[in-house]
């Protein structure tokens, strides 16, 4: 028992010191924070995981879902695209072909429309409660990952039915699937910062990511554009992607080169700045969403 | 450099109105408003400008707190209080001055941020930690505690959709009551729950308040302000009214409201917490009138009639309203049902006038607000839900005949019981 003589137990010395935050309206350029971002990495991990199992509980096909969208397109494509317009596809069957791209491309609008429409459908977090903005529309596009790897086992049926082998720069996969993740998400930062404010981006973004699409070698090969836009062509990060998964598994196409270093930096220029914008808009998020 | 926990100096916070009442903007019409806003300001030549179109919700508040120490900031509905926490709680950014918290933060804004129905309540109790702050680990460290706290161990892995209302606001809370932060910034969180689960969050705040932890806590109940907080912040029109020890600064207020009038008593939208989007009856105002005519000031033991109209979108069976009287320090005086008088109050479609007549009411002098309620008569879904709608003020007027007696600035307690009886007896056994 202690005495009241006795001195006070001195405070534990390992304890660290508190952080201090400075709270004052901001200026100029914003920090992106991302010490803080990785401070706040299990909120990251806590919110695409409650997507996924909250996705995966609401529906009755579930997993199907995953499978039944780039399916079906692939056999409509395949119809109007191989069947009827002819469309050339690099030697591969058409079938093949066309899933090989809708795997990435089905992962990228999913992405894309969910990370832009994440903070507007979030406005009961972000106004009650603080943590840095950017987890909101960072965990928003990992949630499609799952469904993409459903998917990814029916592409790998179909190549085993038409005999297809990948080759050894199947291991350069996950490179283009993160560039394909990274674009969505540097896109998904501006349109959702923007739909905040402006709510008619939720209307614009179906029409986007519909004529997105057609403007990425989808349904037809890279090699049907000719020789001097190629450059041109490879603005869009998508052509980059899906080349790149096209040549990864089905060995077809062109090897990645100057295609992919523009698609890689067009991304990167998205991504940062939309990082920026999106940092610059936050402040007033709570207040308008 | 102080080493105050929170130091607040000259902060402000400005909002845009209109840009808070949910008029978001189209990217189409800021595209067309910059062509047409030059034509617009030909068009407003020789007119007087528009006046400004802001409000500052919070104006040059500066104060300090001390570590350990528990402030209650109290003030009119739209005094500031809640912005004042979402600026420190950085969920919004002020437009002027500057706060410097030192140590970690938590903020409880709400009970149940971030709750998805789906989920289960283990689920979202991992989900609500994370999102409140916690680590991992230290959910799972706390997680026994917490199941225990909000008493549904049979249910934690029933998705929170089958919850009832208070199950749920017991699991919010336990997992709000057990973040441990340096510094808690709480609002109105504890009118939560039954009056059986209020008090065990009360007593929680209080076994809080006693770690040595800073905590900041916005509440309309001055009896809890009173029991946790040592010193007080009184927020007026976004400013600082006053601040210090808390019994004199919930004085203040008293008296700051005890001069208040409702410009418009049909007004009920600053009080309305309904929690059915919608509801097929609400209410559409509340006045209070004397046996006389319309009044707001009633001499000690007279008749006051509360009057209610109500709009019933469709004709409804079995609806019990709820009003609970409550006094200058936010105790509830008493709790009137329908129900008690007998009667089962049926309502047509379309607008009914209800009235309810307190004969001989037995308050003390002072101000007193109402909560009201629209209630389903299985009690589980209210429609309508008022709160803290300040309605009449009763008092004892000099030289007015009465039987209530002569001394005027008595303490006169919670209630003035008029029909006592006083008797004289001579002692048995003094003949």
């Amino acid at each position: 028992m202690s005495t009241a003589l006795e001195p006070p137990a001195p405070i534990a010395p390992d304890r660290p010191s508190p952080p201090i935050n400075r709270i004052a309206p901001a200026r100029g350029w914003i920090p992106l924070g991302l010490r803080q971002l990785w401070d706040y990495r299990e909120l990251l991990y806590f919110l695409a995981w409650r997507d996924i199992s909250v996705r995966y509980k609401q529906t009755v096909l579930g997993a199907a879902w995953a499978i039944i969208q780039p399916l079906f397109a692939m056999v409509v494509f395949t119809l109007f695209f191989g069947r009827l317009a002819r469309v050339p596809s690099d030697g591969v069957p058409y079938p093949v072909f066309s899933y090989c791209a809708l795997l990435p491309w089905t992962f990228f609008a999913t992405a894309l429309t969910t990370s832009s429409n994440s903070l507007v459908g979030s406005s009961n977090l972000i106004t009650k409660i603080y943590f840095p903005r950017l987890l909101i529309p960072l965990a928003s596009v990992v949630p499609g990952l799952v469904d993409f790897a459903i998917a990814f086992v029916v592409l790998i049926g179909m190549m085993l039915w038409y005999g297809i082998a990948p080759t050894l720069d199947v291991v350069w996969l996950p490179c283009f699937l993160l560039l394909a993740l990274v674009t969505a998400l540097a896109v998904g930062l501006w349109l959702s910062a923007l739909n905040v404010e402006y709510r008619d981006i939720r209307y614009t973004l179906t029409f986007l990511v519909q004529l997105w699409m057609f403007a990425s070698p989808v349904v037809y090969p890279t090699s049907m554009v000719p020789e001097r836009w190629r450059a041109l062509y490879g603005l869009n990060p998508m052509t980059g992607v899906i080349e790149g998964f096209r040549w990864a598994l089905l060995g077809t196409g062109t090897a990645p080169g100057l295609f992919t270093a523009v698609s890689v930096a067009v991304t990167l220029l998205l991504l940062v700045s939309g990082a920026y914008y999106f940092k610059r808009m936050e402040r007033s998020f709570a207040d308008i969403v | 450099m102080s080493d105050a926990a929170i130091s607040v100096r000259g902060l402000g916070k400005r909002y845009r109105i209109g840009a808070r009442v949910g008029q978001y903007k189209r990217l189409t019409e800021t595209v067309t408003d910059l062509f047409a806003a030059p034509f617009r300001r030909l068009a407003r030549i020789g007119r007087a400008a528009p006046a400004e179109e802001t409000i500052w919700a919070l104006r040059d508040v500066s104060f300090d707190v001390e570590p350990g120490e528990v402030i209650g900031v109290i003030g009119r509905n739209g005094a500031g209080k809640s912005t004042l926490l979402k600026v420190l709680s950085r969920i919004t950014e002020p437009t002027a001055g500057e706060a410097l918290i030192r140590g970690r933060v938590g903020s409880l804004l709400e009970v149940g941020t971030g709750f998805h129905p789906e989920l289960t309540g283990r689920e979202n109790i991992f989900l609500n930690g994370a999102i409140l702050g916690m680590r991992k680990k230290e959910i799972e460290r706390k997680f026994d505690e917490i199941l225990d706290f909000a008493e549904i161990e049979k249910f934690v892995d029933t998705p929170v959709k089958r919850y009832s209302s208070g199950m749920y606001v017991r699991l919010a809370f336990a997992v709000a009551a057990h973040l441990e932060t340096d510094i808690l910034f709480v609002d109105e969180v504890l009118a939560v729950g039954d009056a059986q689960f209020q008090k065990k969050c009360l007593g929680k705040m209080g076994t809080i308040s006693t770690q040595g932890r800073t905590v900041v806590l916005v509440s309309h109940n001055l009896a809890s302000i009173r029991a946790l907080s040592n010193r007080c912040l009184l927020l007026n029109q976004g400013r600082v009214e006053e601040f210090g020890d808390t019994g004199r600064v919930v004085t203040r207020y008293s008296q700051m409201l005890g001069g208040l009038s409702r410009p418009d008593p049909s007004d009920l939208e600053p009080y309305r917490r309904s929690p059915v989007g919608d509801a097929p009856v609400r209410f559409v105002s509340i006045a209070v009138r004397s046996a006389t005519g319309a009044a707001v000031d009633f001499p000690m033991a007279s008749d006051i009639t509360i009057v209610m109209e109500i709009d019933a979108a469709r004709s409804l069976r079995e609806i019990t309203i709820a009003i609970a009287i409550k006094n200058a320090d936010g105790l509830r005086v008493a709790l009137l049902f329908t129900g008690d008088s007998g009667r089962k109050i049926e309502l047509p479609a379309g607008r009914s006038i209800v009235e309810t007549t307190i004969k001989r009411a037995p308050m003390a002098p002072g101000l007193y607000s109402i909560d009201a309620g629209l209630n389903r008569s299985t009690r589980d879904v209210a429609y309508d839900v008022i709160l803290d709608l300040p309605l009449f003020e009763i008092s004892n007027p000099p030289g007015r005949d009465s039987s209530v007696g002569e001394w005027l600035d008595r303490p006169w307690g919670v209630v003035h019981l008029d029909n006592v009886e006083w008797q004289i007896l001579p002692k048995p056994d003094a003949r």
